[in-house]
């Protein structure tokens, strides 16, 4: 009897799961080696020692490591965020193409962040997080609306199309905010373009409670998510109160794209990029996805960092032209694999 | 003796030509009071006769400087910019047959973008090079997004996906340039994101009139093909036209208008996209409206260019106006086909 349970719970295992767990796991590992090792300026391996593991060594090496070390794990919790964001997104949507950058989430964050350093007078960090916040809840209910109107629901085409139109119009309120103001220009500057660069152990407290309470309703609704997947009738059948579900889902996903956006600027394609992936390797049972997007979210991100500090060397290529570069071709490519009805 | 219903036919479709003609010579005339109003209105309000003099070349101290140096060419990169906008946009619209897929939103024009700014960042090109790269720009990203769109079935909602893969990372492109050409000021990198008719060269400008004057002829001989195109593939062979060979050369001009455009003004937001379904809707749909629209998109860019140098107390490049008055009209577009189901 317990055997036979066994054996049904290990048959409902995706099939490469210890394998693509493992991989995922090194390749983890090695970005963050990577990200602590390598940047613009070149380090000796006894710098590195130094700088993990000898806190009272005040050498430049030293401290250039420590602050590669904040860097590397801001990053990974960007990209761990940007993960599940978009896992969550994908499947709220029940819509292969959903990421906050293509539904236009990111630029409702930083209209609102704008507008905080133009018309409030805000500066700390803390405040951009809570604005950021705010703009992509809006901007996400706005673009949805938008995009689910008519018989045929959210397809991707419509949902992609509302959020570039969306994009279109508070990028250029961004411009019409910012040109009167030079030093709002100067301030904003990073955000047009988003990097992980400024990341630092205050950054990193900062994101960590927003990460812990999107993880933890990623994991909560994950269950509940795989019934939505057969629709909204059989997911009703089976007891799960569809519009509670969705609306939650949906809000741990804004509120992860919205940090982070609040804190690094727009990313792109992550979240799209790292749930396809693993959609393609272990099957579309989102239990497994979250947690494994978020690792490949994670390494993508600090791996196209290294490659940023490698490729705009002597200074740094910033991590969201990278990443744009590589999910863009990804989008594509979906796309083109796609059947037209399902566009 | 005609048949009663030939008769009623021939009396409306003549109403219909004086409406056309009609509409047609108001929107010209409304051009022309738009030319007028860039070339007196400024800091100083010159009279018609002093600026008929200056431009007929008498030299009059201080207003010789303004209006030559200044006011004439900003009102002719607007003037050719906003008319090559509008009929490379219209062109676009009628034979993919959906107001969606034109230049801004597939990309067309961030592909010119992308290549001005490669030349003008990285070799300093001549304005010769920047032209013909930007023409090829823009080809080149046609001609990529229709052989990716062409496989499996030919669909416009895969194109228009396509269009904004693409249209990301040309963008990631443009900002990676950017970066790397640290030493260029401000204003011309703003150029470069949103349109703006501050900085065109006369140079550019006569290359773009050069430009109108050879496409134009083919364009309006091709017109009546255009109409027939619209009436779908199959329709238009079989009233004799040659689908390929007319859509080639129409993409051709279509593409070559828009590149010089942008290559002149940056790309100046939703001009190519509005001018083509206001001219439906003013003009009706009888004949073919490639003219109409070339007046609205010059009509849409000297009057974004009015407001926004004197309507705030900043002034405002041409791009922003256009963006912000461009894409509600494109949400709402979007609000309308999503209602009726049709992509």
């Amino acid at each position: 009897m317990t055997s036979l349970a066994l054996k049904n719970k290990q048959m409902l295992l995706p099939k490469h799961l210890v394998v693509v767990s493992m991989l995922l796991l090194i390749l983890f590992l090695s970005s963050i080696v990577l990200s602590v090792a390598f940047g613009s300026r070149a380090v000796s391996f006894t710098g590195i020692i130094d700088g993990l593991f000898h806190p009272d060594v005040t050498s430049h090496e030293a401290t250039v490591v420590r602050q590669r070390i904040a860097r590397t794990i801001f990053s990974i919790m960007c990209g761990a965020a940007l993960g599940v964001s978009g896992a969550l997104m994908q499947s709220v949507t029940r819509n292969p193409i959903a990421d906050p950058s293509i539904l236009g989430v990111n630029t409702g964050a930083s209209l609102f962040v704008v507008c905080g350093i133009a018309f409030f007078n805000s500066s700390a960090a803390s405040d951009y997080i809570w604005l950021a916040i705010i703009g992509a809840i809006i901007t996400a209910i706005f673009v949805f609306s938008i995009g689910s109107l008519g018989a045929s629901g959210a397809t991707p085409l419509k949902l992609v199309l509302a959020g570039a139109a969306t994009s279109a119009i508070l990028s250029s309120l961004v411009t019409a905010i910012m040109i009167p103001r030079t030093n709002v220009i100067d301030e904003f500057r990073f955000w047009q373009v988003g990097s992980v660069g400024a990341g630092n152990w205050t950054s990193v407290q900062l994101l960590l409670p927003f990460l812990l309470i999107g993880i933890l309703l990623a994991i909560c609704t994950a269950p509940a998510l795989n019934a939505l997947a057969l629709g909204d009738e059989v997911a009703t059948g089976l007891g799960v109160r569809t519009g509670m579900l969705r609306m939650i889902a949906a809000f741990a996903g804004v509120l992860l794209c919205g940090v982070v956006t609040a804190l690094a600027g727009p990313i792109g394609f992550i979240g799209l990029l790292a749930t396809h992936l693993i959609r393609l390797v272990i099957g579309a049972d989102i239990r497994f996805i979250v947690p494994l997007a978020a690792l490949a979210g994670a390494s993508i991100l600090t791996i196209s960092d290294v490659c940023g500090r490698f490729l705009g060397s002597p200074g740094e290529l910033e991590v969201g032209i990278l990443t744009a570069f590589i999910g863009a071709p990804i989008l594509i490519l979906i796309t083109m694999k796609a059947k037209m009805r399902a566009i | 003796m005609i048949n009663p219903t030939i008769q009623q036919m021939m009396t409306t479709r003549k109403k219909r030509r004086v409406k056309f003609i009609g509409t047609t010579l108001l929107l010209a005339s409304i051009v022309l009071l738009l030319c007028a109003a860039m070339m007196m209105l400024g800091n100083t309000i010159y009279p018609v006769q002093e600026i008929i003099r200056v431009l007929m070349g008498d030299v009059i101290p201080g207003s010789s400087f303004a209006i030559n140096e200044i006011r004439l060419p900003r009102m002719l990169a607007g003037l050719f910019a906003g008319f090559s906008f509008g009929v490379g946009g219209y062109i676009f619209q009628t034979m993919l047959r959906n107001p969606l897929a034109n230049p801004d939103v597939i990309g067309v024009t961030t592909g010119s973008s992308a290549a001005a700014v490669c030349c003008i960042v990285l070799f300093h090109a001549s304005n010769l090079v920047l032209s013909l790269s930007s023409i090829a720009g823009g080809l080149v990203t046609v001609l990529i997004i229709y052989v990716l769109s062409k496989q499996n079935a030919f669909a416009i909602g895969r194109l228009i996906l396509i269009g904004i893969g693409i249209q990301a990372m040309l963008s990631a492109a443009i900002s990676y340039m950017m970066l790397i050409g640290k030493t260029n000021d401000l204003p011309t990198v703003l150029r470069w994101l949103s349109g703006s008719l501050n900085s065109a060269n006369m140079p550019m400008i006569m290359s773009l009139m050069l430009c109108i004057f050879c496409a134009m002829p083919i364009v309006l001989y091709c017109s009546k093909r255009l109409s027939m195109l619209e009436l779908g593939e199959q329709a238009a062979t079989a009233l004799g036209v040659n689908t390929n060979k007319t859509r080639v050369v129409l993409i051709i001009c279509a593409v070559m208008l828009i590149a010089l455009a942008t290559a002149t003004t940056g790309p100046i937001a939703f001009v190519a996209f509005l001018a083509g379904p206001i001219a439906q809707r003013i003009v009706g749909s009888a004949f073919s409206n490639i003219l109409p629209a070339g007046f609205i998109g010059v009509i849409l860019v000297l009057g974004a260019d009015l407001i926004g140098q004197f309507a705030f107390e900043t002034r405002y490049p041409v791009g922003v106006i256009t963006g912000i008055v461009g894409a509600p009209y494109l949400i709402y577009l979007l609000i309308r086909i999503n209602r009726k189901g049709v992509i």
